[in-house]
């Protein structure tokens, strides 16, 4: 361990709000958001992983010694385009949902399933 | 204290602010408008540790396309959260700090941020990514080289996930050409946005260009030639309306433009095979071999990535613009 991992703490505190999101709220679109909140502390991570101080960006040229690792960089550069497409069919399903059933809070959509059931019992 | 740390600490230090704001925030547009300024941040931090090729997809993806479909969902269903019920907290709160406290412990073992000697750097696969590639392939872009040669495959089935996302959307929310619908997007009577995003709109579509063939040299590719392509797309859709954009991109064309990308990537991967080599194995695309065959091979994957990716964020846009609100 040394000073420099502050670094990791913030990423895990910022990867934490995201979590606490996610478990908490019971709004649908909000649960997306701490999921995106989530996703981007991630994709940092990997991304810190691959830096070497006094690193440039992995373009080679004739003028630079030290570069910074690609591959990390290969990953979440993908990752991102996955993440908005899987968040895209997120948000289709949330508003699908809200289509059906009015609301799309967590609580309210149980409620009026419970009621649903007893409706038909 | 170097001024990287002094920077690196503070756009860090903004990003988990701005993140507890958005958790404790009950209006979702304010939520949504402040996930793109994370986004900023999260790209600015990206070129502050060298990944110059994935702050420019972050800039292209968290701030334009993700907040204009966080906005364009509020706007169909409810912006207001609810407010979160007491006994939830707990549970939550448990979770969090009983993860954070493993991972904070976990990461005692973690190489010390930035060091030349990590794992990560002294790994053998570093030597060729960075050096062999030069003579294997010849270009200067390490990003692109591993992205679209050494790693293909990989690559490959990243697209499929995206073609596989952007169906399911499709799916969802129903095909983009039905009658008539109310416009909820559009903002026609602004004059200065009409005539600034006419203005830009060319620009944008020849940086998409640009970024899409210069990948080899500097930052850019296939993933982010397609996100700049969708977001002018989106700028046009949001300023015209959605009717007009339609006109210049039919939903019938946009529709085969998605597994066009696709089949482009898995059709290369045949020929290769048939010329004799294993798939994507691009050597064999020229009889000489070597960098020119890698730059074909290269070039075609990028553009078959930016087909596909471009298509699919547009139609996704599509679909949820042309959602009618069900209120």
């Amino acid at each position: 361990m040394s000073g420099t991992h502050y670094v990791y703490w913030l990423l895990f505190a910022l990867m934490m709000i995201g979590l606490y999101v996610v478990i908490s709220h019971g709004n649908l679109l909000k649960k997306m958001i701490g999921l995106t909140l989530f996703q981007v502390s991630v994709f940092l991570f990997f991304i810190s992983l691959g830096k070497v101080e006094d690193g440039s960006a992995p373009i080679i040229s004739p003028e630079v010694e030290t570069y910074s690792h690609p591959l990390p960089q290969v990953l979440i550069l993908t990752a991102i385009v996955v993440g908005v497409a899987t968040l895209a069919v997120g948000l289709a399903l949330a508003v699908r949902i809200f289509e059906a059933y009015g609301t799309v809070e967590e609580q309210d959509m149980q409620e009026r399933d419970e009621d649903r059931h007893g409706a038909a019992s | 204290m170097t001024t990287f740390t002094v920077i690196n600490f503070t756009l860090l230090t903004i990003l988990t602010v701005t993140a507890l704001v958005i958790a404790r925030l009950r209006a979702l547009y304010e939520a949504a408008m402040l996930t793109a300024l994370s986004s900023l941040v999260t790209a600015s931090l990206f070129v502050l540790m060298d990944a110059v090729d994935v702050a420019f997809t972050e800039a292209a993806v968290g701030v334009g396309i993700s907040t204009v479909l966080l906005l364009g969902v509020l706007a169909l269903t409810r912006s207001r959260e609810a407010v979160t019920p007491r006994h939830r907290h707990l549970p939550a709160i448990a979770v969090t700090a009983l993860t954070g406290g493993l991972l904070v412990y976990a990461a005692q073992d973690l190489p010390a941020f930035g060091s030349a000697d990590s794992p990560v750097q002294r790994h053998p696969v570093t030597e060729v990514y960075l050096h062999q590639s030069q003579k294997e392939i010849g270009v200067p872009n390490t990003v692109t080289a591993v992205l679209a040669s050494y790693r293909a495959l990989d690559t490959l089935g990243e697209l499929v996930v995206v073609f596989a996302a952007g169906t399911a959307v499709l799916l969802l929310l129903g095909p983009l050409t039905h009658g008539k619908r109310r416009q909820n997007l559009d903002l026609m009577e602004y004059k200065v946005l009409r005539v600034v995003s006419s203005l830009l709109m060319p620009f944008v579509l020849v940086f998409a260009l640009y970024v899409l063939f210069h990948g080899d040299f500097g930052p850019g590719g296939g993933f982010q030639a397609g996100v700049i392509f969708a977001t002018g797309f989106v700028l046009h859709g949001l300023v015209f309306g959605l009717d007009k954009s339609q006109r210049v991109l039919p939903p019938a064309a946009l529709g085969s433009l998605v597994p066009l990308g696709l089949g482009l990537f898995v059709g290369l991967g045949v020929v290769t095979m048939l010329l004799g080599g294993s798939f994507l194995d691009y050597g064999t695309l020229l009889p000489t071999g070597g960098p020119a065959a890698q730059h074909l091979g290269i070039l075609t994957v990028e553009v078959a990535i930016g087909i596909t990716v471009a298509a699919v964020m547009t139609s996704i846009f599509f679909a949820f613009a042309g959602r009618r609100p069900t209120r």
